[in-house]
């Protein structure tokens, strides 16, 4: 490991664990502009977590050592995730053959943890809430799978560094309709993943149409903190895999590069800020509907490259 | 001349739709098959040359079916007089059978008969595939309002099938003409012209895999608007629920147009050696639609329904002549000549017996021979004939088709088909008598005499002559016609 | 280039057809398909433009795109219905089974290929997708209209076949289907039109009087 190479996988680890909340503070304020409101300023998410990580906690009593330790461990799994993403023209820190299946896979772990740490509270609520989230997730992990088996594909290379590093313009030439297919379908999954419009509002409180929010009703200070935390970190992770696709710039400069992709991210928590705004929550029987055809246009993104 | 066949009905039914003068529609509609009629005899006379780069021309089958059309065209047209007047004086409330049309109705429904004349003579003229699909489709469209002119939701029911069904099967059809058309590709890239003349004589260098995908999607689409089976579905429905003199269209002129269709393709695939997979096909088709009658004839208790499914048998015995090849060719185009004759005399009366009894249910209808001995005779002849018994023209080609598939050595196949026309003779014989003969009554019981039915010779002559014409051609075959249908089964 | 976008494009309504249930939007999609197939042959045959291409271009898109939308939500305001009843097979099977025709469609296309004489290799697939659609479209929906949209979907998958092969046919035939299948839709207009009127309703499940 030569030192140059140290050094970029330290700023790339160090920008995401940095910047993710950003990304938040982003969507926030272009719902707020749409809304004509001023809205809240941008680094609010961190006022956020700090405000929360001076708080007390409280702990409800049917709760047992799951509760007490699924924030924590669900947080050293996702930033075991973050080391396979690569941020920008930084390369990961670990990337490997196939490292695309194990992000999937470190996400749905994630989610794991945090349903049943929602279940052990015991609350009907929390119940509800993760059933309903296992199966939008059920639905729509093939969608991602198949996605980033389309980028594997195109790029001919199986590690999220790698196709980073491989798209280029060319690619967009040769395989534009393709490529076009597989972000749509990795937008809507990302809009689905965060509990996003349409598949979820993450501002509403009304308990029989939240899904992600009622999961976490429970956890309290800096258990709370950690999960904001960790929902910057997924929305960060699935806008760098979508970014690279958005703007497969290379050029020799690695500042140029870099500020290339950081507004590639800007752009998609704007694309998704637009989204919120302009469009109403789908029925909770239309988002298999809705997820099915995400899957659809990732499987005709492939079955174009066969042609193409 | 090939223009004035086609456009003159055409240009006829235009002014049908104008005007609203109802005796001038009736007579619009006669001098329209009356002139049609005389052209056709003319084109007997001296064969008109072709016109459009060839695509309109007159050759032996499309002269066979044109005749046909124009014949019956004109009867039905003379007997509409007399079904118009029914209409007109009938205030009986049976609602469900004959709703009295509005004006708007009456000239959309002869106009419409214009159009559809108009379209079936493109069909028989036509000598390019895609214009003959036009000319197909044209026919279903044209006949659709024909269909629901009682406006019941019995006969939308039957419309809407009808066009469906009908416009899917036609949809394929084209998909199979692009087939053919890439079949017909010459080696070095250029398209061959789809002329049928062309066709015929490339046809050896056509890519066999691309041309038998082809003819099995134009079988299965014309086959779908000729009434083979599996694709019959709409015929019973739109056959029985149509008024009487569209019936009788329907069987005898457009099945035998969608024939020619199919008739067309067959003969290429033989020019390019598919001919034993296309006769294949063709005698899968025909048995199945035999099979299919066969069931549903047995225990009908609607005469039309009946009539419908005897037209899916004979459309099936069609194609089982096609199938055995040989003699068969000339036995199939003949039987196409007498099906037509026969069944559209029998829908004709079908129609004279509705307006009297009210009702198309077989057992409401008792004892017509004593009501009317000429209706009564009339009944028992055309279920003779249409059963294939001599000395009626059916038996003859009936005959011919069955001899033709001993002849080819498909023993299993012909004995069959001789097996299911027993059935079916039997479930209709059942229907037939029933209804023609008298129940038989107590002594003790008071006999009413029924009043004797209202039958108009405009309705009455018509279904005579066709009946007259199918036992004229069972007995002798005037030579030019035989020379005809000989012309069609050499090529 | 363009072609190919254009395919994918009418692939896309094929398959936004099958997953939606609102009739007003089924119609809007089915224009727009029809408005790409019109603009095909101008794409196709971009660099040797004439006066037949361009009139058969635009009569296409008129017709396609702006007459039959017009006829068909004249028919759905007189019947009074704007969502499809819940089909024979729910929305979830029926993208489920573009999926799978979607992938048949393609490996056909692989199978039956056609090289040089057809224009993109995307003709077969899109086209064959499009016969499929189609036809599962009329099989599976209730309403009436919806088989008219599943007719015109058949139409335009087998019209894209046709297109796409070098040099298939003359204006006078192009100009006849294309007359066909606007007689075919005015009349099937006017039947589901006079079918709302007599029966109060355009299910045609609830067709069903006629039978042995």
């Amino acid at each position: 490991m030569t030192i140059s190479i140290l050094l970029k996988t330290t700023i790339s680890i160090l920008a995401s664990l940095i910047l993710a909340p950003i990304l938040l503070g982003i969507i926030n304020r272009v719902k707020a502009g749409f809304a004509g409101r001023v809205g809240q300023p941008l680094l609010q998410p961190y006022y956020d977590i700090f405000k929360l990580l001076k708080k007390g906690l409280v702990y409800s009593t049917t709760t047992s050592w799951i509760f007490r330790w699924g924030t924590l461990v669900s947080l050293a799994v996702i930033v075991c995730a973050l080391l396979i993403v690569p941020c920008g023209p930084f390369p990961a820190l670990i990337s490997f053959k196939g490292d695309i299946f194990l992000l999937v896979y470190l996400m749905g772990v994630v989610r794991f943890i945090t349903v049943i740490s929602a279940l052990d509270t015991g609350s009907s609520f929390e119940g509800m809430g993760s059933s309903r989230e296992m199966f939008f997730s059920a639905l729509a992990e093939p969608a991602l799978l198949l996605a980033l088996m389309g980028l594997a594909k195109v790029t001919d290379s199986f590690s999220l560094t790698s196709i980073a590093n491989t798209l280029s313009a060319t690619n967009w030439f040769n395989n534009g309709a393709s490529l076009a297919l597989l972000m749509g379908t990795l937008f809507i999954v990302l809009l689905s993943e965060n509990a996003r419009i349409p598949i979820d509002d993450p501002n509403t409180h009304l308990e029989l149409t939240m899904i992600h929010e009622v999961m976490v009703l429970d956890h309290s200070g800096p258990d709370f903190a950690v999960i904001n935390y960790i929902s910057a970190l997924k929305l960060w992770i699935f806008s760098a895999i979508i970014a690279p696709v958005l703007f497969p710039i290379h050029t020799n400069n690695i500042i140029a590069d870099f500020s290339v992709w950081l507004s590639g991210m800007v752009l998609i928590s704007i694309a998704v800020g637009i989204v919120e705004s302009s469009m109403a929550r789908l029925r909770l029987t239309v988002i298999p509907q809705f997820l099915l055809g995400a899957t659809a246009l990732a499987i005709t993104a492939i079955v174009l490259t066969w042609i193409g | 001349m090939i223009w004035a066949l086609i456009l003159l009905p055409f240009g006829l039914g235009v002014c049908a739709l104008l005007t609203k003068n109802q005796s001038l529609q009736k007579y619009l509609l006669f001098g329209g098959a009356l002139s049609h009629l005389i052209l056709t005899i003319s084109v007997w006379q001296k064969p008109p040359p072709a016109v459009l780069w060839g695509w309109l021309a007159i050759d032996p089958p499309g002269l066979l079916f044109l005749t046909i059309t124009c014949l019956l065209f004109l009867l039905v047209s003379i007997y509409e007089f007399g079904y118009f007047e029914h209409l007109e004086n009938d205030t009986e409330e049976n609602m469900d059978v004959l709703i009295f049309p509005s004006i708007h109705t009456k000239s959309l429904f002869i106009g419409c008969q214009l159009f559809f004349l108009s379209a079936m003579t493109l069909v028989t003229l036509s000598q390019h595939l895609s214009l003959m699909w036009v000319a197909i489709e044209a026919t279903t469209l044209a006949s659709a309002p024909l269909i629901f002119f009682h406006s019941s939701p019995r006969s939308l029911e039957a419309t809407w099938k009808y066009l469906l069904i009908c416009s899917v099967g036609i949809a394929l059809a084209l998909l199979g003409t692009f087939f053919l058309s890439i079949a017909a590709t010459k080696p070095d890239g250029s398209q061959t012209n789809l002329v049928f003349g062309n066709l015929l004589s490339n046809a050896d260098h056509f890519n066999s895999q691309w041309l038998k995908a082809a003819f099995i999607l134009m079988v299965v689409g014309y086959g779908t608007k000729m009434g083979l089976a599996p694709m019959h579905t709409w015929l019973p429905d739109a056959h029985s629920e149509s008024p009487s003199p569209i019936s009788a269209l329907l069987s005898g002129a457009l099945l035998n147009c969608a024939f020619l269709g199919i008739f067309r393709v067959y003969e290429i695939c033989h020019k390019a050696n598919l001919g034993a997979f296309a006769n294949d096909i063709m005698l899968a088709l025909g048995i199945v639609s035999l099979v299919v009658a066969a069931i549903f004839i047995l225990g009908q208790s609607d005469y039309k329904r009946l009539l419908a499914y005897s037209s899916v048998e004979h459309m099936g015995l069609l194609a089982l002549g096609l199938g055995f090849g040989g003699i068969g060719v000339f036995g199939s185009m003949l039987h196409a000549l007498n099906h037509s004759i026969t069944k559209a005399s029998l829908f004709l009366l079908a129609g004279i017996i509705l307006i009297n009894y009210h009702s198309k249910k077989a057992s409401d209808v008792q004892g017509i021979l004593t009501r009317s001995k000429a209706l009564g005779l009339l009944w028992l002849f055309g279920f003779l004939s249409i059963s294939g018994s001599p000395p009626f023209g059916l038996f003859l080609s009936e005959i011919t088709i069955v001899k033709s598939g001993f002849d080819q050595g498909r023993f299993i196949i012909a004995s069959l088909s001789l097996g299911l026309l027993v059935i079916i003779f039997i479930g209709m014989a059942t229907v037939f008598l029933n209804m023609t003969q008298p129940q038989p009554v107590l002594k003790s019981e008071k006999i009413h005499t029924p009043p004797p039915l209202r039958l108009k010779p405009s309705m009455l002559y018509p279904p005579v002559l066709l009946l007259l014409l199918s036992l004229v051609l069972g007995i002798y075959l005037p030579g030019w016609m035989k020379d005809l249908l000989v012309n069609i089964a050499r090529q | 280039m363009k072609v190919q976008l254009l395919l994918i494009l009418v692939l896309l309504t094929n398959l936004k057809l099958l997953g939606s249930s609102r009739l007003g939007s089924s119609i809007r999609t089915v224009a727009i398909q029809g408005s790409l197939l019109g603009l095909l042959p101008l794409f196709i045959e971009l660099d040797s433009l004439n006066w037949r291409v361009m009139t058969l271009a635009i009569g296409t898109v008129f017709l396609k795109g702006f007459v039959f939308a017009n006829l068909l939500f004249r028919a759905i305001n007189v019947a009074n219905v704007n969502r499809e009843v819940q089909p024979f097979a729910g929305y979830v099977s029926s993208l489920l089974y573009g999926i799978v025709a979607l992938i048949v469609s393609f490996w056909l296309g692989q199978i039956l290929n056609l090289g040089q004489l057809s224009y993109s290799p995307l003709i077969i697939p899109v086209s064959f997708f499009g016969i499929f659609s189609g036809l599962f479209l009329i099989v599976s929906r209730r309403r009436a209209i919806s088989q008219v949209l599943g007719f015109l979907v058949l139409e335009n998958g087998v019209f894209t076949f046709g297109a796409g092969i070098i040099k298939m046919t003359s204006l006078l035939v192009e100009i006849g289907i294309l007359l066909d299948v606007f007689v075919a839709i005015l009349v099937m207009g006017i039947t589901v039109f006079r079918i709302s009127q007599e029966c109060d309703h355009i299910d045609t499940d609830k067709l069903i009087t006629l039978k042995d």
